[in-house]
């Protein structure tokens, strides 16, 4: 294996040039998706544990169900449950609505599971204190409550979110247009492995970003015991 | 609703895959009887050497390496893995190509939190250690890497919970473990309930792992407040 052949198979720049738009557009994809399902986990996740707080036990019950099934079966397994076992009962959808559904489901469990174990944290004398001044049950949760329980959770939730949205890449399971996808394709196109090294430095510059957030929440909003 | 039962919950259909999905599980088994181990090991020496290394160059090197694999997918790893090494003129067994992309992305996960835990082993165990005659290597061994594991458990139970639910990503590649065997029994009998099987066999072999989760983390976020 020398330089030149090492270079001819993954640094081509013929290739690059034939298929950077491919990766360009799976970016934009593997982008718009990770959004789109960090927004939809986040909200479900949080709505679901303020509905857990109201303590009526049959809908707790159906919330713990639903966070513990989507947090012990794979997201892949969704996605592939959606997307092949759905249209025998003609329920059909695209690979974004399928890996953008089966991925907010899984992150809304994880998030709710974790909101709920923020919003318990907070000691009961806050809600106390703030449904005693006047304030309604919505009110102490929404201005009192979740707030406070949010700062706890900041670290962990992103830790959940980086961990989601770099399972975007699943969707080239069931053949979305994102970043993984386009370069595999192009590489059985072109023949040359240089468009998997272009899909990688595509990822890296889309979540490198998003890992460093990370970092800086850990430290940043660190628990203090 | 005749038509859910017939599709998905399909008991002559789960008779008749049960023993192809058996062996499906096997291998999943397998895999992460491997994954696991090699993943905590990679993971432990990062999380030593992260925590030990005192030359800038050598720390900037680790950090580097960390946060590049975990901004790549897990499943872009293993495509890059398997595809991309056959261009090196190395032509990698399944197996090991699954078992390399793995370690490249779970060194990282179990390498950050093995450091969080040495990290959170106070100082003065260390030099009380060393002071009673304990080599450098027999403190780290002895003393600050058991009382580490400890501080983390949750979060490596947590890490490994992933794991296993990553090997479903060998699926991509051919690896005949319980998603793939499902899916290609689903196309022998044209009914999706085999891969609604496989999702009811990862929730019965995973959801105690998740239960115990829970109860772990709200002790950690209840303690504290």
């Amino acid at each position: 294996m020398d330089l030149q052949a090492l270079i001819f198979s993954f640094f081509n720049l013929e290739v690059i040039r034939d298929y950077w738009p491919d990766i360009v557009r799976g970016m934009a994809v593997t982008i718009e998706l990770g959004v789109l399902v960090s927004l939809t986990g986040i909200v479900v996740g949080l709505l679901l544990a303020i509905v857990r707080a109201l303590q009526i036990k049959a809908l707790s019950f159906f919330i713990v169900c639903f966070a513990d099934i989507l947090r012990a079966v794979p997201p892949l397994v969704v996605i592939m449950i959606l997307f092949f076992a759905f249209p025998y009962i003609q329920v059909s959808m695209s690979a974004f609505v399928a890996t953008w559904l089966s991925l907010s489901l899984v992150l809304a469990a994880f998030a709710e599971e974790i909101c709920w174990a923020g919003i318990v944290s907070v000691p009961k004398g806050q809600a106390e204190a703030a449904r005693s001044t006047g304030l309604s049950w919505w009110q102490s949760m929404c201005f009192v409550v979740v707030p406070q329980a949010l700062r706890l959770t900041v670290a962990p939730l992103t830790n959940r979110v980086i961990a989601i949205t770099k399972s975007t890449a699943l969707g080239s399971v069931v053949g979305l247009s994102e970043v993984l996808n386009n370069s595999q394709s192009a590489m059985s196109m072109s023949g040359n492995a240089t468009p998997l090294m272009m899909g990688a430095v595509g990822c890296l510059i889309i979540f490198i970003p998003v890992v460093l957030l990370g970092r800086w929440t850990e430290t940043r909003f660190r628990w203090k015991q | 609703m005749q038509e859910i039962l017939q599709n998905f919950f399909n008991l002559e259909i789960y008779y008749q895959v049960a023993p192809y999905l058996l062996r499906g599980l096997w291998m999943t088994l397998f895999l992460s009887a491997i994954v696991i181990p090699v993943g905590l090991a990679t993971g432990l020496v990062i999380g030593v050497l992260s925590v030990t290394l005192k030359a800038r160059w050598a720390r900037i090197l680790l950090a580097t390496y960390i946060d590049v694999f975990r901004a790549l997918p897990p499943l872009y790893l293993l495509i890059f893995v398997y595809f991309g090494t056959p261009f090196l003129g190395l032509d990698l067994p399944k197996l090991l190509a699954v078992v390399i992309g793995f370690m490249l992305n779970n060194s990282s996960y179990y390498g950050e939190i093995f450091r969080a835990g040495l990290e959170s082993v106070p100082k003065g165990q260390m030099e009380a250690a060393r002071s009673t005659g304990l080599t450098a290597f027999q403190t780290l061994r002895w003393v600050q890497i058991p009382q580490a594991t400890r501080n983390v458990m949750p979060d490596l139970i947590s890490n490994t919970l992933e794991v296993v639910k990553m090997t479903t990503l060998a699926s991509a590649v051919a690896m005949p473990e319980l998603l793939r065997v499902a899916r290609d029994a689903q196309s022998l009998v044209y009914n999706p309930s085999p891969i609604v099987l496989a999702a009811l066999i990862y929730l019965a072999l995973l959801w105690p792992v998740v239960r115990l989760l829970s109860r772990l983390e709200h002790r950690k976020l209840g303690g504290g407040s």
